[in-house]
């Protein structure tokens, strides 16, 4: 099944959407021309659904989803993943700002880079666990007050910054992994550095594993080594507003 | 129900050999976001369209009656030397209403005695903006022109014939206003002589900016907070002969936690222009499109609560809200980036020969 986005707003586009996956959600389907087109697949709850873009897909791609995969052979645009509660995303190219905005399962692999404020207030809660892996850099304020789940940066690109200025501020729990060194200086308030151990190489192993996958990915990011950022404490901003 | 939240958009496209590029590109372009706007206010700037009057200011006139063309037109005649002048032509539209609208450009030169032409006729636009009632500049540049009304941009495109014109820069604007009027005169783009800004975004320092503006003789009279960014520019690089690249540093400046230690040639530079230009510092969420007839540049505010995409193509900088306005008119890009917060995008005319 394809469907032409050309000439199509993006009402219309979900609509034709939304009544395809109702219709058969077994079934997989490309749209062709996707350009600027917003919130494709916003809140599909199908588990089966392949949806795969051809083009640039507009803000708030995959907003609210509930399952389904999304394949997109271009860059994406801003708030990717907005509130996406499960199912995958998978970007063959860069994506803008607050990709993962308040996210709270299923994951997102980006072959190349993202912006400012990606994950910004993830969350993880019982069964529901996000991940967002990065095969490029981050923009500043990566995983602002970041509660849960993980973020991984690849940095296949060997940038001296592989993230930017005020990561993790406000930080509260979840993990993010950088590949190479972070300096002191880049951290936001709330966060700190440390090692990883070995329950986060298993989870970082598999993660790393799924993006090779998806990438054809040759060279061997497993072995390499991976900076840790956390929160300092489990409550770091729990006295903020009391006068002691 | 039907009520979407949303916001301005931007577009600019420049070719640095000069190649014209025709208006249809730009309205493609613009309006490929128009999901963004709610209609009260778009508008375009061309540079490069009036070649056969390239020495002379070109007046964009927008009087909101006779009367005020009346009065404009005597002080015109008074203090500068008309050469042409005629209606800018458009096509009547129900999408736009131009009852209160009257369209004219006057192609001018100063009085022959005057030492600093381009002082005299900021003072002079001034002058109509802020004691002409109904009569607004909306650009004074050289061989530029801004086309600006209160509609969709396609709908404003069509009734201003944005297709009859050619340019080397393009910049556009599609609005969504969030603290000011849907009027004319806050559509963008916004322009004091050869400077147009577009903006997505506010500016929180607006009040600080207009006092500071106002000590050096700029008059804000059109109700919207982009305005500031058109003087400021004028101020800065123009007649304080700052470069535009440090010019953009004194509006987006390091934080001072990132200079305050910093005592290098450079440190101390970055502080003294903080400390002298506290007035011009831009604050609040933007992203501005900026163009002269010599290069078009893109900036956000610092910490880049603004969107903002750019691309190169063979001879072509394109900034964009969005890339899907750059594809929209660009399918392959050679290079396709998003800009950091506060760092310029710069591309400049190369000498064509």
């Amino acid at each position: 099944m394809q469907i032409d986005a050309k000439g199509l707003n993006y009402k219309e586009l979900n609509r034709k959407l939304k009544e395809f996956i109702l219709k058969d959600e077994a079934k997989e389907i490309d749209i062709v021309n996707v350009n600027g087109h917003r919130y494709i697949g916003t809140g599909l709850e199908s588990s089966k659904a392949i949806i795969r873009l051809h083009g640039v897909p507009g803000n708030d791609l995959a907003a609210f989803m509930d399952g389904t995969s999304i394949f997109v052979y271009g860059n994406a645009e801003d708030g990717v993943g907005n509130t996406m509660n499960a199912g995958l995303v998978v970007i063959h190219g860069d994506a803008r700002d607050v990709v993962g905005y308040s996210m709270r399962g299923g994951k997102i692999f980006i072959k190349g880079n993202v912006g400012y404020r990606a994950g910004i207030h993830m969350k993880a809660y019982k069964n529901r666990f996000p991940s967002i892996v990065v095969g490029g850099k981050a923009e500043d304020f990566l995983g602002e007050y970041m509660a849960g789940g993980i973020i991984v940066i690849l940095n296949r690109n060997n940038e001296k910054h592989p993230v930017g200025k005020f990561t993790a501020t406000g930080i509260h729990g979840g993990t993010i992994f950088v590949r190479g060194k972070v300096s002191e200086e880049t951290l936001g308030i709330g966060a700190e550095i440390d090692v990883p151990n070995e329950e986060d190489l298993k989870i970082l192993k598999e993660l790393i594993s799924e993006y090779s996958s998806y990438f054809q990915v040759n060279e061997d990011l497993a072995g390499l080594e991976f900076t840790k950022i956390h929160s300092k404490s489990h409550r770091p901003f729990g006295k903020l507003y009391i006068l002691e | 129900m039907s009520k979407v939240i949303d916001g301005c958009g931007i577009s600019g496209i420049m070719s640095t050999k000069k190649n014209l590029i025709p208006g249809s590109e730009i309205v493609t372009s613009i309006d490929s976001m128009n999901f963004r706007y709610n209609g009260l206010g778009g508008g375009f700037a061309g540079y490069g369209i009036y070649p056969d009057y390239k020495d002379y200011y070109a007046f964009h006139l927008n009087f909101e009656n006779q009367e005020a063309r009346t009065k404009t037109e005597n002080y015109l005649y008074e203090s500068l030397r008309v050469i042409d002048d005629e209606p800018i032509p458009v096509r009547k539209s129900e999408l736009i209403d131009d009852t209160k609208s009257i369209s004219w450009r006057y192609f001018v030169g100063p009085p022959r005695d005057i030492e600093n032409t381009d002082d005299y006729i900021v003072k002079v636009v001034m002058h109509i903006n802020e004691n002409i009632p109904g009569a607004h500049v909306f650009s004074s540049g050289k061989n530029m022109g801004v086309f600006k009304a209160v509609g969709y941009p396609k709908a404003v495109a069509d009734y201003f014939r944005i297709e009859d014109y050619s340019a080397y820069i393009w910049v556009a604007h599609g609005r969504y206003p969030t603290n000011t009027p849907g009027w004319w005169g806050g559509a963008h783009p916004f322009n004091i002589l050869d400077w147009s800004v577009v903006h997505n975004g506010e500016l929180s320092s607006y009040g600080t900016n207009k006092n500071f503006l106002e000590m050096w003789g700029y008059k804000c009279t059109l109700i919207t907070d982009t305005e500031v960014l058109a003087y400021l520019f004028d101020l800065l690089v123009r007649r304080h002969n700052i470069p535009v690249e440090i010019a953009c540093n004194v509006m987006t400046p390091k934080f001072w936690s990132e200079i305050k230690s910093d005592n290098s040639l450079k440190g101390k530079a970055l502080q003294a222009l903080r400390m002298t230009y506290g007035g011009a510092i831009v604050n609040g969420p933007f992203s501005i499109i900026v163009a002269t007839n010599n290069f078009m540049f893109g900036l956000t505010d610092r910490v880049k609560l603004r969107p903002m995409v750019a691309a190169r193509k063979d001879d072509r900088l394109y900034i964009a809200s969005e890339e899907c306005a750059i594809r929209s008119v660009c399918e392959n890009p050679d290079l396709v980036w998003a800009p950091r917060g506060g760092e310029q995008v710069i591309a400049y005319m190369k000498e064509v020969t």
